[in-house]
């Protein structure tokens, strides 16, 4: 299990391959789920020029392990990432990474999405949207 | 006898201040209204005690991180 908490642009399927190679056993698993988020340039029909990301840092972290912990006693996995970018970013971004290997597709997927959901509503990220005219801190997440 | 206060995001803005530090204890609402001297708690307001959550009735000790911060909006 690898938690990453990022300050610069990632890219999600270099993270992805490079944790693959590094940290799995080819032939063990048979089921890979990834989900990537990525900054938009609108939100609740205004114009999005860039975006700040805040963290509480060491809660941020520990909650993300938390949810993998979690995951990982739901589900039989075999392991699970997650990126998550922190700082200014723009449109086009990837903002987070979750991914899970399983030997079977069901407990990849059931558990991708429980990594996101979880992360959305505990891990402790804040978006400060910079618009043309001043910011807005963002109220709420989209429902999933 | 040290506690030291967070506040993120929209709430470090609207409190004015990011970290302090009280010499007293209590529950986790009395650092609140001494941190920001008794300025009305926001609904929907989380608490943390050394990075974990928890209500604002939860006692807080000699030595604890409390932290206040907005609906997490990760992701």
């Amino acid at each position: 299990m690898t938690v990453k908490i990022l300050s610069s642009a990632f890219d999600p399927w270099q993270e992805t391959q490079q944790h693959q190679q590094s940290q799995l056993e080819a032939g063990k698993y048979g089921a890979t789920a990834s989900f990537v988020g990525t900054m938009r340039d609108f939100n609740q029909g205004d114009d999005v020029a860039s975006m700040t990301l805040e963290h509480y840092p060491g809660m941020t972290e520990s909650y993300l392990q938390k949810i993998c912990d979690e995951a990982e006693q739901r589900w039989q996995l075999i392991d699970c990432l997650i990126v998550h970018r922190v700082g200014e970013m723009h449109p086009n971004d990837p903002i987070v990474l979750t991914v899970v290997w399983s030997a079977h597709r069901k407990e990849a997927f059931e558990a991708c999405r429980y990594l996101m959901e979880e992360l959305k509503t505990r891990a402790p990220f804040w978006k400060k949207e910079d618009m043309m005219e001043g910011h807005r801190w963002v109220d709420k997440n989209t429902p999933g | 006898m040290s506690i030291t206060v967070k506040f993120f995001a929209r709430l470090r803005e609207q409190v004015g201040k990011a970290e302090l530090t009280l010499d007293s204890a209590g529950d986790v609402l009395s650092i609140w209204n001494r941190a920001t001297e008794n300025m009305p708690m926001p609904d929907n307001t989380l608490c943390a005690i050394n990075m974990e959550y928890s209500n604002t009735d939860a006692p807080v000790k000699d030595g604890d991180e409390v932290a206040f911060f907005p609906p997490v909006t990760g992701g």
